[in-house]
């Protein structure tokens, strides 16, 4: 479905600040695959994330989903089927709009029509995106007409989850969306996040920092270090792995300890 | 009003401020909605009223005002087309085509810098000439004028309201849900542009037919005033909802010709009427953040006196207990 072949990324080409952000990764998801993604600050998940999206084009190989070569087509057509939520829950709504509003937005994705530039948001579109608020269970659906700026963050985060899956998409890249949330919220925009993606079997990626829910949720793990993905694990392998394991394989396969304080912080704790 | 603003006073403002609320209708749309400092309106306002003039020698007052918007709308494209495709600061996309738009505008108006349309007819003289009466003959202008800003700001309003139009909205507060909502954001800020400076235009075409004259100078400072006409209204009229924030912008600019026609009245000599605009500006801009200052400082103050008080009661037991 998603078939990621030999990609490269390099920054700052020529100077001092050159990186390699991806390093010949290849990735190859199945239909309703649902994929966790762990590694070090710096690994390159979000710059592959971004590649994915066409934040920017890649410098090498190519990126094919659902059959379509979209290695060069650009960010805002490919989110006619890529959905994605990025850490800042701040960052995928408009705070001087309303819910409603907001939503309409997203909506944009479900017709693709140019005589549609000038019509207005239905009556049954405004019942329909009721509809779904109330889904979330936050009370939304009476405050339609506030602007997303009054929400906390976690009211926003699940506001965008719900505009980045109104539209079904083929992909859904979540960038450790709940990582800014305080544990209890967390927990229930994971809650929702786990609800929609296997009720709609979309196919999921999902960056985390959290070793548990690494191998808990969905059906595969990857780690990622310097660019590449150096670690693929599903089915029975992955069920056998435990938290240790995986951050042996972590420790071994980064060279050195581990330096990010947060990966370590996170084991015990379910959310 | 009686005799310190007189009627012809009160009507003038009136006329010129309508006039302006275009440009600052303008700005609404790339300042606030689309987050863009567009810094052609100086050049686009002198185009519009340049075309305008033009075509109005010709013989035509209404195809005018048309003829000044498609100017507006060239020139918003062009700027767009700076940002968007080449990756040009907004600003500084501003300031090219502000700079550029000089020479095209003298190149309109024959490379001469004053063109007079003094005898021609105008949009406002076929208006007037509709009754005889001499009220109409005086006021005509205005009601004209209202209407038509009126017009534009329920258009606008509606706009806003279609799926481009939040688009458009979309662009300005978030781009990287813009993004993720398969807008593209070149399409989404070329269309405000151009709309944004199609009423720039027409405010320039407008003032042409006014004045009967139109000056390669006349647009200068344009951007200013009109910031100031917006910031004027969104002070007053505060965060309202989407109409009454674009009617808002309007009374903004009324307001501030108003402000004008008061400091004129107390003959302020023409030196220093450059700076007397600057100051009725700045005061515009400061009045928000000085009615936040003023109500902190008189609060703080009766928190002090009232801890002073409980202090002093507090003290004065404890002093009993000892």
């Amino acid at each position: 479905m998603l078939q990621i072949d030999e990609i490269s990324k390099t920054f700052n080409i020529g100077t001092v600040n050159e990186k390699t952000a991806l390093h010949h990764l290849s990735l190859a998801l199945q239909d309703g695959d649902f994929a966790t993604i762990v590694g070090s600050n710096g690994a390159g998940k979000s710059t592959l994330f971004n590649a994915i999206a066409g934040s920017f084009y890649v410098d090498e190989g190519s990126i094919i989903l659902d059959g379509k070569d979209i290695t060069f087509v650009k960010e805002h057509v490919r989110s006619h089927s890529i959905g994605r939520l990025f850490q800042d829950p701040l960052m995928g709504t408009a705070p001087h709009m309303t819910i409603e509003e907001n939503l309409s937005v997203a909506y944009l994705r479900a017709n693709t029509g140019r005589h549609a530039y000038f019509s207005r948001i239905s009556k049954k579109e405004k019942e329909y995106f009721r509809e779904q608020l109330e889904l979330l269970g936050m009370g939304l659906e009476n405050r339609m007409s506030n602007p997303v700026g009054l929400l906390s963050g976690g009211q926003r985060q699940t506001l965008t989850l719900l505009m980045a899956t109104i539209v079904t998409p083929r992909l859904l890249l979540l960038d450790e969306h709940t990582a800014a949330l305080d544990p209890a919220t967390a927990a229930k925009v994971l809650a929702l996040t786990k609800k929609i993606v296997e009720e709609r079997s979309i196919t999921c990626l999902m960056v985390t920092h959290n070793m548990n829910q690494a191998l808990e949720l969905g059906n595969r793990t990857l780690m990622m270090d310097r660019g590449s993905i150096v670690l693929d694990i599903s089915g029975q392998e992955r069920e056998n792995m435990t938290v240790e394991d995986l951050l042996g394989e972590f420790e071994k396969r980064a060279g050195s300890s581990l330096d990010n304080d947060r990966i370590l912080l996170s084991t015990k704790e379910g959310v | 009003m009686g005799g310190f603003l007189t009627a012809g006073i009160v009507q003038t403002a009136l006329e010129v401020g309508l006039i302006y609320s275009l440009v600052t209708l303008s700005l609404f749309l790339s300042f606030s909605i689309l987050d863009i400092c567009d810094l052609s309106t100086d050049g686009c306002y002198t185009l519009g009223c340049a075309v305008g003039a033009m075509v109005t020698i010709a013989g035509h007052p209404i195809l005018a005002l048309f003829a000044a918007m498609a100017a507006g709308i060239v020139s918003g494209f062009v700027t767009a087309l700076l940002q968007t495709k080449f990756g040009v600061e907004s600003i500084l996309a501003g300031i090219i085509v502000n700079t550029g738009l000089y020479t095209i505008n003298l190149a309109v108006m024959g490379f001469s810098a004053d063109v007079s349309i003094v005898g021609k007819d105008t949009v406002y003289s076929l208006i007037g000439s509709i009754n005889k009466g001499v009220f109409w003959k005086g006021w005509s202008p205005v009601f004209f004028l209202g209407a038509l800003i009126l017009v534009i700001c329920f258009l606008l309003y509606w706009f806003l309201g279609t799926r481009l139009g939040l688009s458009i909205r979309a662009t300005g507060d978030s781009p990287a849900m813009v993004k993720a909502s398969s807008i593209n954001p070149a399409f989404t800020t070329t269309v405000g542009l151009c709309i944004a400076n199609a009423m720039t235009g027409l405010g320039g075409g407008l003032i042409a037919q006014y004045q009967k004259t139109a000056n390669i100078n006349l647009g200068t400072g344009m951007v200013t005033v009109a910031l100031a006409s917006l910031i004027i209204g969104e002070t007053i009229f505060g965060r309202l909802p989407m109409f009454w924030r674009i009617l808002g912008a309007c009374g903004g600019a009324v307001l501030y010709r108003f402000l004008i026609s008061i400091a004129l009245r107390l003959n302020v000599p023409t030196e220093a009427f450059k700076l007397v605009s600057a100051l009725i500006v700045a005061i515009a801009i400061i009045m928000p953040q000085a009615k936040s200052l003023i109500q902190f400082r008189l609060r703080r103050k009766a928190l002090m006196a009232a801890r002073a008080a409980k202090g002093a009661g507090a003290s004065g037991n404890g002093g009993g207990k000892e």
